[in-house]
């Protein structure tokens, strides 16, 4: 990471803290907002947030770990979540899991070459009725075919 | 509210200490009743104080006397009428008539269960670990009968182990996830290196970002290792090297003994904590085959002739040539836990710390210098052992500035728990060993050497030396006992006054010379907030330990650790302090000696700046 560009964040983690507070209990909406930002919150902007609440880096580390939905690594633009829970899977999940593969060209918990895609299972988030669902980063989209998923993806620009 | 919440645990886990009299005084006595008897306990104690303190057992795994609440191993569960599910124990607090049972059949199910699933992704056998006979766990799977493997097994191992740190080795397949160690780090040490991360069955205790430890900000305090109920965590031993050395005819071997470790080992060979094997330790160590057993007190004792003459130098400066480049209060750098400490967290206040080496490094360097001149031997072929109490000395003697002698001064550091076990496996049984005393020329150390094992000895010690520099009178305290400074409050103030001082110190005459002494990095912390905001401007002397207790408490000491026992420890060395009779580093025959032979420009000269002074490392905070 180039010296500017860590001072940019330093300013931008500065601004994001002093909005919300420096105490520990707004570490969530902190990390939050660094993410839907960047995608991703590095190790750089963890220790950055840990020093302006006076925690540890460890302890955000804990935080941005627990949570699934938080990633440490720069990934895809879209993420592509498959729910893999029994309903979905009854559903059709399969066909869909694999036409998403041969289109991307990615196995799942892989990220696309030009860093747009990156796919995922994840469990069940309440679409048990229009089944199979997919969530791409913050659209849900239900009642899918092969056809149509990939139909979504060719439309992700 | 502003107020910082600087502690991680909430204010309702942290651990409340009631006191029994105070509550019984107005009638807060709650009547409870335990296994179908009465008992009568004080208001707000958990189950597990009342049953412990009416002599009932309950087993317990994360639940430490020094640490806050966590209630997370469920060990300790137990029945109490009217509640649907099994409680934690360790995290109920009685507020009303209860009855509690504490070995039903529930109970005795659960916890079995508890422990086959805590057992079930426990990799490795018991006989090729280090905790062997001293494992929580293990003593529990036997407690409670476990004979077969209900949930299976664990074949295979799923974390490599961390090897990278000089001083603590981490192998996470040992992990039951108690938490100790990140309460010890966090809590009660506040360096914060580790923590549970990920969620569920994937959980883990890692350090950010799952680096190696060598790599994050540990100090190697291992107060984790002294914490860990199973073998997770363990100091890096060299004992094969240096068997490998003992075995080698050509080596000339020495070890050096701490203060601390004598007043411990006996607990390694099944002794009650609070017994001195100074003389039996020596005798072992050369029926081991150490060719020299020298003191470390011995240079302890010169420790305090260099820090204190720093300090009165620093004193001058400031007074006198009124030199505002002088830093004040001067803090003490004995502990290479708080030197890594304040070299990570407080890296612009590397000038308040002494320049003097810790004991370890002075003997060290004395002995691949002086020494080997005295003897005529090829300090190539000197291999130095230090056994301390301590697991940061491991890093301490890795560390590039201590090579001032042309070679690297000490070059192993042991803990108590590995000599004891490099004694057992030389077939001796400590306890039982003819009594002998070290050797020359470096054999003869005073009492202020010993009481560096305790916290506020290295005050206490240099107190006694500077105030007799400077007045030419002893201390004023009843045989030369500064109670002052002992103790395990974790922050001591105090202060002493200089009258009719020596024509050459009239500068010091009518000063209060204020000294504060704090033990644990969390209390370091606390004395370097106030440094920050000023408050220690008119303080002179700071002594940190690293380690609640000081060195008696060490990473390297004896598993368990308690309040209890690190109090029966201190006693032990102050017990056989009072029964030396040189008592004042200053007046060690040997330190006279060595300033006269080969220190020949005296305290803080330039000989003694080469070999026994150092610089410090602006290491910061960020983690690469």
């Amino acid at each position: 990471m180039l010296v500017s560009e860590k001072s940019a964040l330093t300013a931008e983690i500065e601004g994001i803290v002093n909005e919300y507070g420096n105490t520990r209990d707004n570490l969530l909406p902190i990390l939050q907002r660094i993410l839907n930002k960047h995608g991703h919150i590095s190790e750089f902007a963890q220790q950055e947030v840990a020093r302006l609440l006076d925690i540890h880096p460890v302890e955000v580390y804990g935080v941005v770990t627990f949570y699934g939905f938080m990633r440490v690594k720069e990934e895809g633009r879209y993420i592509v979540r498959l729910c893999k829970t029994i309903s979905c899977d009854l559903a059709g999940k399969e066909a869909i899991a694999r036409a998403i593969e041969r289109e991307l060209d990615i196995k799942f918990g892989e990220t696309t070459q030009d860093k747009k895609f990156t796919l995922e299972y994840i469990n069940c988030m309440g679409m048990c009725d229009a089944g199979p669902a997919m969530l791409i980063n913050d659209t849900v989209y239900t009642h899918l075919t092969p056809r149509k998923a990939i139909e979504i993806l060719k439309n992700c620009k | 509210m502003n107020a910082k919440i600087l502690k991680r645990a909430p204010v309702s886990q942290q651990r409340q200490i009631i006191d029994k009299d105070s509550k019984a005084d107005i009638g807060n006595i709650v009547e409870i009743e335990i296994n179908g008897k009465d008992f009568k306990v004080p208001l707000g104690v958990t189950i597990l104080e009342a049953c412990r303190s009416n002599g009932i057992h309950i087993p317990t795994l994360c639940y430490h006397e020094d640490l806050c609440i966590a209630g997370v191993c469920r060990i300790c569960v137990v029945e109490v009428e009217g509640m649907k599910t099994l409680q934690a124990s360790c995290a109920y607090p009685i507020t009303n008539r209860i009855n509690v049972w504490t070995s039903s059949e529930k109970v005795r199910k659960a916890r079995r269960h508890i422990l086959d699933l805590l057992l079930s992704e426990h990799y490795g056998q018991c006989y090729t670990c280090h905790r062997n006979n001293n494992c929580e766990l293990q003593t529990l799977a036997k407690e409670y009968g476990v004979d077969f493997f209900r949930y299976g097994h664990i074949q295979e191992r799923r974390y490599s182990v961390d090897r990278s740190s000089f001083a603590v080795i981490r192998d996470m397949d040992k992990c039951v996830l108690c938490k100790r160690c990140v309460r010890t780090c966090i809590d009660l040490q506040e360096v914060g290196v580790l923590e549970a991360t990920y969620r569920g069955d994937r959980t883990k205790i890692s350090t950010f970002m799952d680096k190696p430890l060598a790599d994050v900000i540990c100090i190697n305090c291992g107060q984790c290792i002294n914490r860990c109920p199973t073998a997770a965590l363990k100091a890096n031993d060299p004992s094969d090297e240096i068997w490998e050395a003992i075995d080698n005819p050509e080596k000339h071997v020495i070890i050096q003994t701490a203060p601390s470790p004598r007043a411990s080992i006996g607990e390694e060979f099944g002794l009650p904590p609070g017994h001195s094997m100074t003389g039996e330790l020596n005798t072992a160590l050369r029926m081991i085959g150490f060719d020299r057993v020298f003191d470390t007190n011995f240079s302890a004792d010169l420790t305090i002739m260099e820090e204190g003459t720093e300090l009165l130098l620093r004193l001058k400066k400031k007074l006198v040539d009124k030199d505002d480049n002088i830093k004040l209060p001067q803090f003490t750098s004995c502990s290479p836990g708080w030197i890594k400490y304040i070299e990570h967290f407080y890296p612009d206040y590397l000038d308040y710390l002494s320049t003097c080496k810790s004991p370890q490094q002075m003997f060290g360097a004395i002995l691949k210098t002086f020494y080997a001149e005295l003897h005529n031997i090829d300090p190539a072929n000197i291999v130095t052992v230090a056994l301390m109490p301590c697991s940061a000395k491991k890093f301490e003697c890795n560390r590039p500035e201590m090579r001032s002698s042309g070679y690297k001064d000490i070059d192993y550091g042991l803990t108590t728990r590995e000599m004891a076990q490099m004694i057992k496996e030389a077939g001796l049984n400590l306890p039982e060993l003819p009594k002998s005393n070290f050797d020359d020329p470096f054999g003869e150390a005073s009492g202020a050497g010993l009481i560096f094992g305790a916290t506020g000895g290295v005050m206490e010690a240099a107190l006694r030396t500077v105030y007799e520099l400077v007045t030419g009178r002893q201390v004023p305290f009843q045989n030369l006992n500064i109670e002052v400074c002992r103790g395990f409050e974790g922050i001591k103030e105090a202060s002493i006054l200089l009258t009719e001082v020596k024509p050459e110190w009239s500068f010091l005459e009518g000063l209060e010379l204020k000294f504060i002494i704090a033990h644990g990095t969390a209390n370091a912390k606390k004395v370097m907030e106030m440094l920050i905001r000023g408050e220690l401007d008119d303080y002179h002397f700071v002594e940190i330990m690293a380690c609640p207790g000081g060195c008696i408490g060490g990473g390297g000491q004896p598993i368990p650790t308690s309040p209890e026992i690190r109090k029966k420890r201190a006693e032990a060395i102050y017990k056989e302090e009072m029964e030396l009779s040189v008592r004042k580093s200053h007046e060690n025959p040997h330190i006279k000696f060595i300033y006269e032979k080969f220190l020949t420009d005296g305290p803080c000269g330039h000989i003694s700046h080469k070999l026994l002074h150092t610089h410090y490392v602006r290491r910061g905070r960020y983690i690469d």
